[in-house]
């Protein structure tokens, strides 16, 4: 199953070597990383995705536990989430295929931010699925470049992770 | 305040944490230190022959005391050499602070001279690493260190310092911090009251039951707790090859070591049990053999320091109890204390009797197992090694088939004297820690058994011993192979013995160890066994160097059948379990 973890972790030199190190040298799997500060400058938020059992997601949470620069995590797909991923994709568009780029974005949510005579700048957020099907739906022939955020997600209602 | 350097700040932190003694080697880098440390007096510099052997030397040394080894190196080389002993101490949570000198700031990342990126290569093999940034960061950070590396589950601690960060002419105030709070490092203290009542439960419903004690009851001091309660319950236990003299090896309710190279009475207990009581190990694999088909009927207790320890390998744990096996041991008694009710006495009596059956006709010198020939017997050398030293002496291994028979045929009544590298098995090991173990406990014997392979990994020490007169006693048993790599040779691959014999090539050891002053002997002969080893530790302040030629064909017996389950094992090279 997949899982988005979330995690508070020092903002410290080094720690963000250790989460990955971690991955790697047991073996976990990381399907995407994000990490940047949080409005408090000695903490960073990290949240990765990555698709295991359950035997191996206990080991990842436990395991990212032990490592002294994290503070606190959560296995946000234990409960309601909002998960948003941010895309930029530059599309091949000439012709009668702008408009049908156009549309497609449309149908999307999807903002064209940047133009040229021969392609769109396209951007989007939602759930990596929305973004997948996106992709799917534009076709890899039209697709000149795709860059990806990687997940970010929150907990719904009260729930916070903080300190 | 008072103002001292960041060469001056380590020194005296190191004094404020009580460390009486550090293993190290100097260098370009760590110049500052050393200057540092020439000019005090409350801490004594050994200076190994090889990183590898300080960092091992700090470990022995630590493993024997409970104290936080330190070890201190240089950068580049230094460090690098160091990585082995690290990797050593972490894979059997042992405290350690390694300091590693470092290229200065401005230099780092630039290829410099001497510098690795030590910080890096390290991180998969610590419990958790500091780069000094500042000289004002120094105390907090020696101070972090010692508490990270001896608190909850141990582990070493690298700490990395770049070379201006001790220029003896940059003074700061220097406060060493009393205490520390870490919001991200909070170990726990105490085990869950229901979780302990819940074990205790579970205990008195045995029938079948085995205590499997492994080496956080020896590093969690708790040896007395497991014995007190053991004997209370009158459970036979057995414990890992790290968890040897946490309970007494003399004792009836032992029942001996478990895993791959354990007691058949053990691995069959633990098969047959209902209840299995893990206290502070780890279901390694060396213990389990094949983790799905572990012990399919038991119902399992384990409390652990780490909670990422359970359900890692063995995922049906019906009552995990994270905490600190000293303290939940003691509130496991209390609470038993004020229970009045006792195990089932009757299943108890049948189970012993079941146990003593496979005792009997399958212990240790029983059956094809061991048949004395004309040659030294290895088995036999461990026991003369037993009576000669009254199973009091500090056993110190390296790694190879010599490591299993010390671990089978010596008794270890008491935690911490048994020494050997479990977790990475570090053939090399076996010297060096000695050397820490004897500096700390000048007046007991203290043993290395080693293999002329593993020795040599390590060889340059002797003359360490020399320098600061640490009469240890090095028994090694001379297979002239690889013994444990051949024995696995005969097992698998049909006795095609690649790279595990040296054609001839073994140094003379008797005039090896005389070439460093110390005293070597050769043993061939069964009949002078006893007497050449009395002689041996009659020679209280000399290294004694015995080169005792032992049955090159000897296997280790029982072993696990691969992929088996716990009662699977080959028990000679004739017999193997049905
Ligand atoms: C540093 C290192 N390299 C390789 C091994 C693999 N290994 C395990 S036991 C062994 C043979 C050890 O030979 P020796 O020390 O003579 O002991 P014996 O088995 O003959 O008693 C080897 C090579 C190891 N454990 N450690
Ligand atoms: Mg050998």
């Amino acid at each position: 199953m997949r899982h988005i973890i979330s995690v508070l972790m020092e903002n410290e030199p080094g720690a963000l070597s250790r989460v990955v190190g971690l991955f790697s040298q047991r073996g976990f799997n990381i399907e995407s990383l994000t990490v940047a500060p949080t409005e408090d400058a000695t903490l960073s938020r990290l949240t990765v995705t990555t698709i295991g059992e359950d035997g191996v997601i206990e080991q990842i949470t436990k395991q990212l536990n032990k490592l002294i620069d994290v503070v606190k995590l959560v296995d946000l797909t234990e409960g309601d989430h909002i998960e948003r991923e941010l895309m930029l994709i530059k599309i091949k568009a000439t012709g009668a295929q702008r408009a049908e780029v156009k549309r497609t974005c449309d149908i999307f949510r999807g903002q064209v931010v940047d133009v040229a005579p021969a392609m769109y700048t396209v951007q989007l957020t939602g759930a990596s699925e929305k973004l997948d099907a996106f992709i799917e739906s534009i076709g890899t022939s039209a697709i000149l470049e795709v860059v990806r955020s990687g997940v970010s997600g929150i907990a719904r209602g009260e729930r916070v992770l903080s300190v | 305040m008072e103002l001292l350097s960041g060469g001056e700040m380590i020194m005296r932190a190191l004094k404020e944490e009580g460390v009486k003694m550090i293993f190290g080697y100097p260098g370009g880098a760590v110049l500052h230190i050393y200057d540092a440390l020439y000019q005090q007096d409350s801490v004594e510099h050994i200076l190994v022959r090889h990183e590898q052997a300080a960092v091992h030397a700090a470990d022995g040394f630590s493993r024997s005391t409970g104290e936080v080894g330190v070890a201190l190196v240089t950068s580049g080389p230094g460090a690098t050499n160091a990585i082995t002993g690290i990797a050593t101490a972490y894979m059997d949570s042992i405290p350690l602070v390694v300091i590693s000198g470092n290229v200065p700031s401005h230099l780092i990342g630039s290829d410099a001279f001497q510098e690795t990126d030590m910080i890096g290569c390290s991180r998969p093999i610590v419990k958790h690493s500091f780069l000094v940034r500042s000289i004002e960061e120094i105390p907090g950070v020696m101070k972090k260190a010692f508490h990270i590396a001896k608190s909850g589950r141990p582990g070493p601690v690298v700490v990395d310092v770049p070379k201006d960060m001790t220029a003896p002419q940059e003074k700061r105030p220097f406060q060493y911090p009393e205490t520390i709070k870490l919001r991200s490092y909070t170990p726990a203290l105490k085990g869950h009251t229901g979780q302990i009542r819940k074990a205790l439960d579970l205990l008195l419903e045995a029938k079948r039951p085995v205590i499997y004690a492994g080496g956080g009851v020896v590093l969690g001091d708790a040896a007395e707790e497991l014995t007190i309660l053991s004997r209370r319950f009158g459970y036979p236990v057995t414990n890992t090859l790290m968890g040897l003299g946490a309970f007494p090896g003399s004792d009836d309710q032992f029942i001996g070591m478990l895993g791959m190279h354990g007691f058949y009475e053990a691995n069959q207990a633990m098969h047959q049990a209902d209840v299995i009581f893990a206290v502070g190990a780890r279901f390694d694999d060396r213990v389990t053999n094949n983790p799905k088909k572990f012990c399919p009927n038991a119902r399992i207790i384990h409390i652990d320091i780490d909670p990422a320890s359970i359900q890692k390998t063995v995922r049906h744990i019906e009552v995990p109890l994270v905490g600190p096996v000293k303290p939940v041991l003691a509130d496991m008694i209390e609470m038993l204390n004020q229970m009045d009710i006792e195990p089932d006495q009757e299943a108890l009596k049948a189970w012993w009797e079941t146990i003593n059956g496979w005792r009997e006709k399958h212990g240790l010198w029983t059956g094809d197992r061991y048949t004395r020939r004309d040659q030294i017997m290895p088995q036999d050398v461990i026991r003369v090694l037993y009576e000669v030293t009254n199973g009091e002496a500090f056993i110190c291994s390296d790694v190879g088939q010599h490591q299993m028979f010390a671990a089978q045929y010596y008794k270890y009544d008491k935690p911490r004297q048994w020494i050997n590298s479990g977790g990475l098995g570090t053939m090399g090991f076996g010297l060096p820690a000695a050397m820490g173990v004897q500096l700390a406990h000048p007046e007991r014997a203290v043993a290395v058994v080693t293999g002329e392979g593993s020795i040599q990994m390590c060889i340059e020490e002797l003359s360490t011993c020399t320098q600061y007169n640490m009469p240890v006693k090095i028994i090694n048993l001379n297979n002239a192979a690889l013994g444990m790599v051949k024995q696995w040779q005969d097992m698998q691959y049909g006795g095609r013995y690649a790279g595990s014999t040296y054609s001839d090539s073994l140094p003379d050891f008797v005039k090896l160890a005389e070439a460093y002053g110390h005293i070597g002997m050769k043993v061939t002969d069964p009949t002078h066994l006893k007497t050449k080893m009395e002689e041996c530790f009659s020679m209280k302040d000399r290294v004694v160097f015995m080169d005792i030629y032992v049955d090159p064909e000897e296997h280790v017996y029982p072993m696990h059948i691969p992929t088996g389950s716990m009662k699977d094992m080959v028990l000679s090279k004739t017999e193997r379990t049905k």
